[in-house]
């Protein structure tokens, strides 16, 4: 199966190129994934074959155009187990699809004194529109503390959530510590004081099979562009029950049902959000890019990234002076693994990665309020994914140790 | 080739102001003083300027970052002392061209030591770590109340 997966590479034209010199190894996933040929054949089939705006017209093109916008959809509803795909909503990305819960349902229903629930390792967009609800509408935010090796310790889980609470949100995997969290265990203590389950999916969705009954949550937001479709386009889901109730935020064309000088009624969900002209390519490079992993499998590529992970964290721990965030357990984490060489700061080491041809992130990887928890001021992040190798694990050990040498006379 | 390419950016001197900088610390009497922050990578710089006969007469900074930014707000404080507002705002445009890879006169005589920075030119993403030190003072300047603010990290500007 390993050297089945190896093979994957060759379907990302991007990846056979030098950078600097070097073979480009690319571990800059976890803030977006590489595309392959399928996706980008998909996208330029649509524009040189089928472009049309949707739901209108009614010409062939603009009926070959609907019919993928909504084949998509029910793809998405399947990809993800949705029950229906009236409940899939298309979003420029995570970002907006959490966005849209907060300022729709959570303008609508939070009342003053109410509670949300956050947790100290969320990305800025899974934190940053709570925090705008919670001043807006009176509410107070809440933080659930993190153990030691960057879980979420549920005995905080249980204390922070109170009959108060009205939404707790969560990251489902953290693009920083590289753990999942337990979502399903923590949407029935959510349930059981009647606060509703947001679910920032952005990390996890490319990863493994996510299915959001089994999950037992009520919202879950993920982005096109870290699973290898094209960026602009991403997926929000929510039950019906809950979308019908929730106003939309844009209004314009396509989501209205009939329009008056001083009344406009709108369309059921989803479209009643979708005001405007879609990302209709984006949506035909998502679907391409679920075909193209549910065409290896999702539980193929969460196993073939667990083992990936399992033999390159052991060799990353070895490197003396080397600060790894989150749990060493393998079998505890996801291919995002955040470090920082003792006394470099992760600027400077990942300009030398670069310069051995290694693409990783460093920063605060928009987690500013995990940085200071973490008492860091940003920290270096490999991240990988299904067409990354052992072999390229081995080159980051390598450079990693390069670099020690290079700035151990240099630095402090 | 790999590594080798790292010497074009950490010479022996940025090195060597970035683990032993100059004027790192705090100022009992600032005129001016203000908060940096680089948003890509959460660093945050501290810049205090005292000022004497229109000159400044003493400056400090504090803060973490990386070898670039710590060794520029290093070498940026050696410079500035002695000089007025009209020259440091003029070394603070002359940096910046520099880095940026606009080519500039006389760099060595308006900048002194800090023209050995220019190789960051070659280095786009570390631009903002070498300028940051540079705004910070610019802004400090500009700024003339006592108390610290926070100045903001523009793209284009000064």
């Amino acid at each position: 199966m390993v050297k089945q997966m190896n093979e994957l590479i060759k379907d990302f034209p991007i990846l056979d190129q030098k950078v600097n010199d070097e073979q480009l190894v690319y571990l800059d996933n976890a803030a977006t994934t590489q595309k392959p040929r399928a996706v980008v054949d998909a996208i330029t089939n649509y524009y040189y074959h089928d472009n049309a705006n949707v739901h209108r017209g009614v010409h062939t093109l603009a009926e070959r155009a609907t019919a993928q916008f909504e084949d998509v959809r029910k793809k998405v509803a399947h990809f993800i187990n949705a029950p229906s795909e009236q409940e899939i909503i298309y979003t420029k990305g995570t970002t907006e699809s959490l966005n849209w819960v907060a300022a729709s349902y959570g303008r609508t229903f939070v009342k003053p004194g109410d509670e949300i629930v956050i947790s100290y390792m969320e990305h800025h967009s899974n934190l940053v529109p709570w925090q705008i609800l919670a001043k807006k509408n009176g509410a107070i935010l809440k933080y659930i503390d993190l153990l030691p090796d960057g879980q979420l310790d549920m005995d905080s889980v249980r204390k922070q959530i109170t009959d108060k609470t009205a939404i707790v949100s969560l990251a489902h995997a953290s693009n920083v510590l590289g753990v999942v969290n337990p979502v399903a265990e923590i949407a029935k203590i959510a349930h059981k004081h009647g606060a509703i389950m947001v679910v920032d999916g952005a990390q996890s969705t490319p990863h493994m099979k996510i299915d959001v009954q089994d999950l037992g949550i009520d919202f879950f937001a993920f982005s096109g562009h870290k699973l290898m479709a094209p960026t602009g386009i991403g997926i929000l889901w929510g039950k019906s029950e809950l979308l019908e109730q929730m106003p939309p935020l844009e209004f314009g064309g396509e989501m209205i049902d009939w329009v008056q000088l001083q009344e406009t009624t709108f369309k059921k969900a989803p479209w009643k959000f979708e005001g405007g002209t879609q990302n209709i390519a984006g949506v035909v490079g998502l679907g391409a890019a679920i075909d193209y992993l549910e065409s290896i499998g999702m539980d193929k590529i969460e196993n073939y990234e667990k083992s990936l992970i399992a033999n390159i964290l052991p060799a990353l721990v070895k490197i003396d002076g080397l600060e790894i965030y989150g749990p060493l357990d393998p079998a505890k984490r996801t291919g995002i693994i955040s470090f920082n060489l003792k006394g470099l700061h992760p600027h400077d080491v990942a300009t030398a990665l670069d310069m051995e041809g290694i693409a990783v992130r460093a920063g605060h990887h928009c987690a500013q309020p995990l940085m200071e928890y973490l008492d860091v001021a940003a920290t270096a992040r490999a991240s990988f994914y299904l067409y990354n190798t052992v072999e390229d694990g081995q080159r980051l050990v390598e450079a990693i140790k390069a670099t020690k040498e290079f700035f151990k006379n240099g630095i402090v | 080739m790999g590594l080798s390419r790292l010497d074009n950016l950490y010479r022996q001197m940025i090195l060597e102001h970035a683990s032993h900088p100059h004027h790192h610390g705090t100022l009992k009497n600032a005129d001016h003083q203000l908060e940096l922050r680089n948003p890509t990578c959460g660093d945050v710089l501290v810049v205090q300027v005292a000022m004497k006969a229109d000159k400044v007469s003493d400056v400090a900074f504090s803060g973490s970052g990386c070898t670039i930014s710590q060794a520029s707000a290093s070498m940026m404080t050696d410079e500035v002392i002695g000089k007025t507002a009209a020259q440091v705002e003029q070394m603070v445009v002359t940096f910046s061209k520099m880095v940026t890879g606009d080519s500039v006169d006389n760099v060595d005589d308006i900048l002194g030591d800090a023209a050995i920075l220019e190789g960051v030119a070659q280095f786009p993403a570390r631009i903002k770590c070498a300028t940051l030190a540079w705004k910070a003072i610019y802004q400090a300047i500009e700024n003339d109340n006592k108390e610290s603010t926070v100045g903001l990290m523009r793209h284009d500007e000064l």
